[in-house]
């Protein structure tokens, strides 16, 4: 449902009518991707732990905080500040049998696993990239917790490559095989909890350049990479095993980073927001400028109003006083009516404020703000007041806000930062996604100075002998399956077999019955993903569609068999054993003997032929029955 | 030609550079036979092969490019880096107490320059406040760099100035030292300092890390927050190790610099007090002691500093089929003094009983110590011990084996008297022989044993 709130610079007719790429070109949306892909090997990337997702209890626990390490120029990185200030504990879970002493930062890296490399290389090739000759282990610095070593270890394995896509190119600036993070259990203010089975699982990450300009193209260039890595059949498959980042900027915007969409499908609509939400903070900015309002001319002040909650009966503020908190108020000045101003059909300026305050000063159970903007029937007096105290007059806004006294302290600082960016534009961050595919703030973005050599690990040279070696067994792309069947195929069943990683299937078991590839690729599209996923035919599916074609198997108990999804029994092979002709003759002609039917010929023969396959179960097709008792009935 | 424009780069790698008239630091377009490669050409590690050259992209990736790919190299620019650490003003409260920082090479603190990868050690109190900020909350530091080597390298020449050097300070009223070290012989500067530096009237606390402190994760800080606190507020007038108690950022321990011993090679919780419990827990504002019976803080200067060292001592650590020659060529090379640390409750086997014989008559003191570092030397429950003991070498107690190396070396160093070098030797001095060892000295719990298990399933790790 939309919030009620003030519309500035057309914000719901952006949201109703921006939907053709025209539009989006007039936006000047650019959207680049960063997909990243767990690759099915038994071991972890640097020690030799087995890979795999733990939900029994785990078997001990460690504390770590992370402290950011200052920059070149003596700064800290916009990241490290903020996760710095957050002061997160951050507790691992861990388990015995599937994390070791290196998963948990007190064991140096083991060398890399050979086995994921390879994979990362011949992925790297399928994307047309130039590879390494001397690949270099880099730490990535993540200060949320995420990782126990504060960084990732990450290999750029081929850079400068393309995918073919709708008659161009899209580019590839880089592929990198790099170690999985922990998966995040629970966040609650001081305390962030993480399991650590899915670390240093091997994974390929692949960045594109920004090259897609509408929602539509992102979403379906999202869907040709996971095409392309698919069918190498090395990636996993499943809940969690692949994540894509959204990079989205408008004209006159800035880069922000959707995190972690689960779905490709989301991209669409989760890209369309994002420009829209963009949009609108640039129309904010515009308003403050007529406002007279710029990064210079901001101001925030802010005070302690814990005298004036003293008596408050208000349930959360209460709640924090009674714990020894504090309340805090600070004023926006000249902000009046914007904390109301839509960003998207869901969202408004105070929730990008709130975010904030969620993430960084730990303020997480709602409602985390009150502010002066919305109706606030409930702390009439108290308001009063607390405009009074700093001298809010009727075209400033005031946010409060309540909890312990350092964390309203980060929160009335990061509530004037909120406001003062607003004055620029949009800020550099990464985000959240939300049900409603709206985002929230996840963190600042991190700069690019948070990249530095592993000294752990040596330099790996890659020889031309081991790239030549990977390269004659490179998987084949979709663009190649497309170019071999398109004449052959539908072309929906053909997307759909490349899609569902089944197409190499169907290239070898197409061989074998070469009459009938529709059949081959209608059967494939019923196995379960798991069974598919590039992976080469099982043997017995490889048998059954040799028994089919040799007449031994109807059509019908193909599809069954196939549907059940394990080698049929000797004897079920027997009982549906194909009948031929003759002997279904035979059957059509006791049942003809036995059966009248209807006089009307079609209803007649569609009556007799449901009266055979009553007998012949699977033992025969509907087509066949229909064909012999066809011609049987015109003799 | 100047090398230092081809920095680590030899062979074809430096021939390809040479002839495109490249540089380390030159931004470059460089094109291989595989393609066009964008970045700075980075200066190459000594260790690594001569075939590939390293460019650093601009996204920050690292990337080696093979030498004989090369076509050519256009240099667009360039861009020497310059190593500059942050350095903000110590802030000066005169309440608090004055600690000395002596920097020995191990880095405690240090920052990363991004675009090499170079860690580079913070050490000035204005680069420390900039690291560890909090350090201000606890005193009033000032720092001495005494020498940069890594603590493998460290020796009698270092250990001398290091006796001296807090000598001094202690003479001029300072209210607690913190000796920054690498943690590899950690202990057996702790160990050594024990003796060089007796009557101490201050606590004196080493203390380094075992993540340095370029990662975000480190232990460094809190490591030398707590070792600052320690020296500045506690009355813990002993020279201790302060590092990790368990691999969680949870609280130090204070462990007699007698009685500790890194005990894992990758671990932070890797120092552990041998036979005896730590002194003491300590956060970066509380200590919680866990022994009683420490030497307590004084308000005099006073101290007494021995830095004798005979530097001809050895340690030999037996192992069963051990030849005679091991024992003869130390005595033949004129070695005064051995450690042995031997089997079980301090033996060796008989072919080298000959050999400590020969050693005997030579004026060789030797000591037997326990290789299985808990427990005690007995030498009269067995024959074995007996004899060997017949052959001159004397029981050394309980004390650790580097413990016993450290002291023979400083008790040989003062006389050449064997009675008095063994009056030395087993004379208690700062917990190295213990009259008695408490049961929870010996505490290694193994892991899968159920009691164990859900001690850990209930506690931080």
């Amino acid at each position: 449902m939309p919030v009620p709130g003030v519309d500035f610079g057309g914000i719901s007719g952006i949201i109703a009518f921006v939907k053709t790429p025209l539009d989006y070109e007039s936006l000047g949306l650019r959207c680049g991707l960063e997909i990243h892909y767990q690759l099915d090997t038994r071991k972890k990337l640097f020690c030799r732990c087995p890979v795999g997702l733990r939900n029994d209890p785990a078997d001990a626990t460690i504390i770590r905080h992370m402290r950011p390490t200052l920059s070149e120029l003596g700064e800290y990185d916009g990241t490290a500040l903020m996760e710095f200030k957050t002061k997160k504990e951050v507790h691992y879970e861990l388990h015995y049998d599937t994390v070791c002493t290196y998963e948990m930062d007190d064991t140096p890296p083991f060398p890399v696993n050979q086995e994921a490399l390879a994979i990362a290389i011949e992925l790297a090739m399928m994307l047309n990239c130039q590879i390494a000759d001397e690949i270099h282990v880099s730490r990535k610095q993540y200060l949320d917790g995420s990782i126990p070593t504060g960084f990732q270890r990450t290999i750029a394995v081929g850079v400068n490559g393309w995918i073919p896509f709708r008659g161009r190119r899209i580019g590839i600036m880089q592929v990198c095989l790099e170690e999985d993070a922990c998966r995040e259990i629970r966040d609650r203010g001081h305390v962030i909890v993480f399991r650590t089975d899915r670390l240093s699982t091997p994974l390929v990450e692949v960045i594109t350049h920004a090259d897609m300009h509408t929602p539509e193209k992102a979403m379906e260039v999202d869907r040709e990479l996971g095409n392309i890595l698919r069918l190498s059949g090395k990636v996993r498959r499943g809940i969690g095993t692949v994540r894509q980042d959204v990079n989205v900027s408008i004209r006159g915007g800035t880069r922000v980073e959707i995190k972690g969409v689960p779905r490709t499908k989301q991209i669409r609509d989760l890209v369309h927001y994002e420009a829209v939400r963009q949009h609108a903070l640039l129309s904010l900015r515009e308003e403050l400028k007529l406002r007279g309002i710029n990064a210079d001319t901001f101001s925030a002040e802010h005070g302690d109003c814990r005298e004036i909650f003293a008596q408050t009966t208000c349930g959360p503020i209460r709640e924090a006083l009674d714990k020894g908190g504090t309340v805090g108020a600070v004023k926006l000045t000249g902000f009046a009516g914007l904390l109301n101003a839509r960003v998207s059909p869901h969202r408004t300026f105070a929730d990008e404020i709130e975010g904030r305050i969620r993430v960084i000063a730990c303020l997480d159970k709602p409602p985390i703000m009150l502010h002066s903007d919305e109706p606030n029937g409930a702390i009439p007096r108290e308001w009063l007041l607390v405009k009074k105290k700093l001298e809010a007059k009727y075209t400033d806004s005031v946010v409060i806000v309540w909890g312990s006294a350092e964390d309203v302290r980060t929160a009335l600082a990061e509530i004037a930062i909120r406001g003062r960016e607003a004055t620029q534009g949009i800020p550099n961050e990464t985000r959240q996604v939300m049900a409603t595919m709206d985002t929230d703030f996840e963190r600042i973005l991190p700069g690019p100075d948070r990249m530095y050599p592993d000294t752990d690990s040596p330099p790996i040279p890659v020889p031309a002998e081991r790239l030549d070696e990977i390269r004659r067994h490179l998987a084949r792309t979709p663009a190649e399956w497309r170019e071999r069947y398109s004449r052959r195929l539908n072309p929906q069943l053909l997307e759909q077999l490349i899609t569902g990683g089944s197409i190499a299937q169907f290239d070898e078991l197409s061989r074998l019955c070469e009459n009938e590839p529709g059949f081959i690729g209608y059967i494939l599209t019923a196995l379960p993903r798991s069974r598919t996923n590039g992976r080469a035919a099982a043997p017995w599916l490889r048998d059954i569609i040799v028994r089919y074609t040799a007449g031994r198997l109807s059509r019908e108990a193909v599809f069954s068999i196939v549907r059940a999804d394990q080698p049929p029994e000797a004897s079920t092979l027997e009982q549906t054993s194909r009948l031929s002709d003759e002997e279904l003759r035979a059957i059509i002609g006791r049942v003809r003997a036995e059966n009248t039917g209807p006089r009307d010929r079609n209803k007649r023969t569609e009556y007799l032929a449901g009266r055979v396959k009553a007998v012949t179960g699977m033992r025969a097709d509907g087509r066949d029955i229909l064909r012999l008792l066809t011609e049987e009935e015109r003799k | 030609m100047n090398d230092d424009i081809y920095k680590g780069y030899r062979g074809i790698a430096r021939d390809a550079l040479v002839k495109f008239n490249a540089k380390v630091w030159s931004e470059v377009e460089i094109t291989s036979s595989k393609g066009v490669f964008k970045g700075v050409i980075l200066p190459r590690s000594e260790i690594a092969d001569d075939k590939h050259i390293v460019l650093k992209m601009i996204n920050g990736y690292n990337i080696g490019i093979a030498a004989r790919f090369v076509e050519d190299i256009k240099e667009t620019g360039y861009k020497e880096a310059h190593y500059k650490i942050p350095e903000s003003e110590f802030p000066v409260d005169a309440e608090k107490p004055r600690v000395v920082l002596f920097g020995t090479g191990g880095t405690i603190a240090s920052r990363l320059d991004y675009r090499t990868g170079a860690v580079i050690p913070a050490f000035t109190p204005g680069e420390l406040y900039g690291a560890v900020p909090e350090l201000a909350d606890i005193c009033n530091l000032r720092t001495e760099k005494l020498f940069g080597i890594f603590s493998e390298n460290m020796g009698p020449v270092q250990y001398r100035a290091t006796a001296e050097a807090i000598g001094r300070e202690i003479k001029q009223g300072v209210d607690g030292i913190v000796v920054g070290h690498g943690t590899d012989t950690m202990h057996h500067t702790a160990a050594i300092l024990s003796f060089m530096v007796q009557h101490s009237p201050v606590p004196i606390v080493l203390v380094g890390s075992q993540r340095s402190s370029d990662r975000p994760s480190s232990d460094a800080a809190l490591n030398l927050r707590c070792a600052a606190f320690t020296a500045a507020h506690t009355d813990i007038a002993e020279i201790v190790v302060c590092m990790f108690g368990p691999t969680s950022d949870k609280y130090n321990l204070l462990h007699q610099g007698t009685r500790v011993r890194k005990m894992h090679s990758s671990y932070r919780s890797t120092f552990r007090t041998i036979g005896d419990t730590p002194i003491a827990m300590v956060s970066p504002d509380t200590l919680i002691p866990i022994k009683q019976d420490y030497r307590r803080r004084r308000s005099d200067c006073g101290v007494l500093i021995n830095t004798a060292f005979e530097e001809r001592v050895a340690i030999v650590y037996y192992y069963p089929n051990m030849q005679p020659d091991m024992i003869d060529l130390l005595v033949d090379n004129g070695y005064r003094g051995i450690v042995i640390a031997g089997t079980g409750l301090g033996h060796v086997n008989k072919p080298l009983y000959d050999p400590l014989q020969r050693a005997k008559e030579k004026g060789v003191a030797v000591y037997m110590t326990v290789q299985t570092l808990w427990g005690y030397v007995q030498m009269y429950v067995y024959d074995t011990g007996r004899d060997i003991m017949e052959r001159g070498v004397v029981p050394a107690g309980n004390m650790l084996p580097e413990v016993a190396y450290m002291k023979l070396c400083w008790a040989l160093g003062q006389t050449s008297d064997l009675e008095r070098v063994k009056e030395l030797m087993l004379t208690p001095i700062a917990g190295e022989l213990t009259e008695r060892e408490p049961p929870n000295g010996y505490l290694i719990f193994q892991g899968g044993i159920p009691e164990v298990e859900e001690f850990i399933a209930k506690h931080i790790l």
